[in-house]
């Protein structure tokens, strides 16, 4: 029978289920398969602080939601196009962001009474006519496994376990993907266990003929391939990101590696991540606790290793003390924190930009440090490297922030060639003769960088104030303004020495977009739209929070308007207020959630409006 | 992986590694008060540090904040003064990426049972090879004579006016407790046996704990009178020495028995016990080195003072370095091009 195939630029497809029915696998597929395909995809796991909430439940639904296409995906989709249910709950809890005519695929095995009752849905929206404005798709999956399974006589249990395969082969016949990727998959992750490669093999094929022969099925779509620059990609989430930009710093730079932290979602899969490279001379220390998280790694610099630190929210407010030691004692050292919704404990799980006051801010006395912001997953390993290479080169502890939700989203990465990376290297002194601690290069400001082995440098460093160049302890109130000056002269310079940023659409006007962080994606795509749309309207999109980029003043003053937006109360439009004078609009979201792209457009347009009513 | 590191790690000393006290005092002054506990800890160190063969530029010196927090100015070896209670995270981190360091850490009780309590205990159980010596003086003194977790019940101090409500911790039992390795308690009026204690110490492989009782001549002065005077400091306290009877006294004429699992003070000489009823102290039991710490604070038995333990087991650092260097046996040295390719990539050409 013939299919109506239909070309789309981008798709949203939501996987949605218990927390054990495998969501998170598929999803993983589904979007590493787009990656093979040769698609953009950003995807974003939405799981249940729970670990294991009762079966059936709406607390209990655990969705990964893969937004790809040809071109510009930058976010995880604002709405859904596509949405797959293995369960009532996971219809009711996802069935709001599901676009009009939308396609619902649901396993009405999860729509019994016992399943309908925990969901709270009063009749089956599958059989109610309720969901008419959708395209629904009910399919007894559990039937259509054990059927398939029969002649290779697997057990229930392996039934009930491999729907969510059947799912997922569904989506592959409904979007053209190729099934040899995941059948890889399943022969590499059930190896020796022939009987389950097997099964799940037949019932991934048992998807995608289900859909092939059911009339009801008439369309499938095509989504052209994306114009990536060649190269090996992989996908990629910012934790993991963050993991290899470590590693690979640590080789560039030519110095072992140290990582002293403590567990603390979302940020515990870094230390997971790098407690697993040991054959790589990782060394790691799961610390007792926040402080000594950061106060083993200063240690380790002091012994001359590149050392980090990695925590979240309220895991940095516990190091900013030993923060303000390595500021003192001008050791290197990268503290990343991937931030989540505060104060205190706040929603652990979900993200929001509300720590960039206390990155820039939070420690007493005078203490400034560089700080830098991630965009996007993959941009996590260019932000750890940058890190890196200003905490080696100033002698500075800098802090790297990222956030729950590019901590686990995923994007496609073109994985570098490690060569072409910029070398790191740093320069241990070992000159007796001409040593001072505190002796600094005239022009970054930096302090020399002596450790313990080298004969004859044997000195003394600490939190007490230093003499300028000799580094004795000293309470003289004019050598604590000066080393306050150079300290704070050594940070400012590093505005020379990273990239201007870069101003999309008109260089001057009315109205700039200007975000930061992890809100790139959500205003890139807002820009994109209201550019194709014909407006007028400008963007910058800022990575270093401290020093600022030396051409942003200048940019600044070209626009009458400027809206930031953010996840927090507005943060960054107090900073860029004080710092430069001038007036800045906020768009400000707290729940817990990353922007939608269309919520930042919508603000644009309003502002757009006004202006044209103004006129 | 070879990096930079390893050439400061493995370049050879120049010249012979011979030296004297004189060449671990740098030329600062000393600033702690006239009288302070801290002098007579300070020079054992620097005197044990030559007979330890190891070149001056592999000791680090590592304090918090107290006045036991300026020992490292006091050393001319690499030193680093950190913040309150956090040296020996400092230290456990810079043990782990160097090895090849020798790393003291100097306290208080203030420092190491308070504010760094937890520090403390997780480094007893992780035993990484530092040494730490702890001045316990029973009071805050940098900042002016409040009580400490170390100061006793009734404790008159200026944060209590009336009394000292809590209980001390009594540090040997809680490092023992928590998994040290070696724990060893001395006082500042003996610098013979405290240089004994340190040398052993320095040569305790894992982590090495010494609680030096060190008098505050402005806050808490002569808090440790009893144990310390030569008067009263036969009959007050007992040294405990490997294999050797738990006998104490002026004349050599008391001891400590064990009555099912508690010690009890008794006569010998006098007919009823003899020398051979007495405990035997035996560094290497652990069970023993508890029952002997927790004389402390009875005030029937003698104050203990010694080696309470001194086991072999495993450094942290050393393990660290043994799964590593495992891994690689097992599994090559990583290839950090297939690390960044990961389990699943694709090539678009």
């Amino acid at each position: 029978m013939d299919k109506i195939v239909e070309y789309l630029d981008e798709v949203t497809v939501r996987f949605a289920g218990d927390s054990g029915d495998g969501m998170q696998l598929i999803g993983t597929q589904f979007s590493d398969t787009s990656g093979f395909a040769g698609n953009e995809v950003n995807t974003f796991p939405d799981y249940p602080s729970e670990i294991r909430a009762p079966e059936g439940t709406l607390y209990g639904v655990s969705a990964f939601q893969v937004h790809f296409g040809k071109k510009n995906i930058n976010t995880t989709g604002d709405f859904i196009d596509v949405l797959v249910v293995m369960n009532a709950s996971s219809l009711k809890v996802n069935i709001n962001n599901l676009k009009e005519n939308g396609i619902i695929i649901a396993n009405t095995d999860g729509f019994d009474d016992k399943n309908l009752k925990l969901s709270g849905y009063k009749s089956n929206p599958l059989e109610d006519k309720s969901l008419d404005k959708y395209q629904v798709y009910a399919i007894d999956m559990f039937a259509e496994i054990k059927s398939e399974l029969l002649e290779i006589n697997s057990s229930p249990k392996l039934v009930k376990r491999t729907k969510n395969i059947f799912a997922l082969g569904i989506t592959y016949w409904m979007f053209n993907r190729p099934i040899e990727p995941t059948v890889n998959w399943i022969n590499k992750k059930f190896k020796g266990k022939e009987d389950i490669i097997e099964a799940n093999v037949r019932v991934l094929r048992a998807g995608w003929n289900f859909a092939e022969r059911n009339t009801a099925f008439k369309r499938r779509y095509k989504i052209e391939k994306s114009d990536l620059p060649p190269g090996k990609y992989r996908n990629i989430t910012g934790n993991q990101a963050v993991a290899l930009g470590l590693v690979i710093a640590a080789k560039k730079s030519n110095l072992p590696l140290f990582l002293g932290s403590y567990p603390i979602t979302p940020a515990s899969e870094i230390l997971q991540y790098i407690s697993g490279y040991k054959k790589y001379g990782v060394k790691h220390l799961q610390a007792e606790d926040e402080i000594a998280g950061i106060t083993s790694a200063i240690g380790a610099a002091f012994g001359g290793s590149l050392a980090a630190t990695t925590t979240s929210g309220p895991g940095l407010s516990l190091k900013t003390e030993a923060l303000g030691l390595a500021v003192i004692t001008e050791l290197p050292l990268i503290v990343v924190n991937v931030q989540r919704a505060g104060p205190s404990t706040g929603l652990p799980t979900k993200p929001e930009q509300s720590d960039l006051f206390m990155a820039l801010y939070g420690r007493h006395g005078e203490a400034p440090l560089p700080v830098l912001a991630a965009a996007s997953a993959s941009d996590c390993f260019n932000m750890t490297l940058e890190a890196a290479r200003i905490a080696l080169k100033y002698m500075t502890p800098v802090i790297l922030l990222t956030d729950g939700y590019i901590g686990q989203a995923t994007e496609p990465w073109k994985i570098p060639d490690i060569e072409g990376l910029p070398d790191l290297t740093p320069v241990f002194e070992t000159d007796p003769d001409s040593f001072a601690p505190y002796k600094r290069d005239p022009e970054t400001l930096r302090r020399l960088w002596a450790i313990p082995g080298t004969q004859g440098l044997e000195h003394r460093i600490g939190g007490l104030e230093k003499q300028d160049v000799t580094g004795e302890v000293s309470h003289d109130p004019s050598n604590h303004q000066r080393m306050v000056e150079l300290r704070k002269e050594k940070i400012d310079r590093i505005a020379n020495d990273i990239p201007h940023v870069e101003v999309l659409g008109e260089k001057e006007g009315d109205l700039l977009l200007l975000s930061w962080g992890s809100t790139y994606g959500a205003a890139k795509t807002a820009f994109d739209n209201l550019r194709s749309d014909g407006n007028k309207l400008s963007f910058v999109h800022l990575k270093y929070l401290h020093p600022f980029p030396e051409n942003l003043g200048e940019i600044l003053f070209s626009f009458k308007r400027i809206l930031v937006p953010e996840l927090n109360m507005g943060q960054l439009k107090t900073v860029i207020q004080s710092r430069y004078l001038i007036p800045v609009i906020g768009l400000n979201k707290v729940q817990g959630k990353p922007f939608k792209a269309i919520e930042i457009e919508e603000k644009l347009i309003e502002l757009l409006n006004q202006k044209k009513a103004e006129s | 992986m070879k990096t930079i590191l390893d050439e400061i790690i493995n370049k050879p000393h120049v010249g012979e590694i011979k030296y004297t006290p004189q060449d671990f005092k740098p030329d600062v002054d000393v600033r702690w008060c006239a009288g302070c506990g801290g002098y007579a800890i300070l020079s054992p160190v620097q005197r044990i540090m030559p007979e330890l063969g190891i070149p001056k530029e592999k000791f680090v010196t590592v304090s918090g904040i107290g006045c036991s927090g300026r020992f490292p100015y006091y050393m001319d070896t690499f030193g680093f003064h950190s913040i309150h209670g956090r040296a020996l995270a400092i230290a456990t981190g810079l043990k782990i990426a160097r090895p090849d360091l020798n790393v003291l850490v100097a306290t208080g009780d203030g420092d190491n049972m308070s504010i760094g309590g937890n520090h403390f205990i997780h480094s007893c159980r992780r035993n990484i090879d530092i040494n730490v010596i702890m001045f316990n003086n029973e009071v805050y003194s940098l900042t002016k004579g409040q009580y400490s977790p170390t100061s006793h019940r009734g404790q008159i101090t200026k944060s209590s006016p009336l009394g000292v409500l809590d209980d001390p911790f009594n540090p040997t039992s809680l490092a023992l407790g928590s998994g040290a390795s070696f724990v060893a308690r001395g006082h500042d009026k003996d610098r013979q046996v405290l240089q004994t204690l340190l040398e052993r110490a320095s040569k305790h492989k894992g982590f090495a704990f010494i609680e030096i009782y060190a008098n505050c001549r402005i806050f808490n002065d002569g808090a440790f009178d009893e144990f310390t005077n030569k008067e009263t400091r036969d009959d007050t306290t007992i040294w405990v020495e490997h294999g050797k009877p738990l006998v104490f006294g002026k004349n050599k004429d008391k001891g400590i028995i064990i009555d099912g699992y508690t010690p009890k003070v008794v006569s010998i000489g006098n007919g009823k016990y003899s020398v051979n009823d007495l405990i035997v102290h035996n560094e290497k039991d652990s069970t023993l080195a508890l029952i002997i710490s927790n004389m402390t604070y009875n005030e029937n038995l003698p104050r203990p003072m010694g080696i309470f333990q001194s086991i072999e087991r495993s450094s942290y650092d050393e393990r660290v370095d043994y799964q590593i260097n495992e891994e690689i046996k097992k599994k090559g040295e990583g290839n950090l091009e297939s690390l960044l390719l990961g389990d699943s990539y694709w090539e678009i050409k």
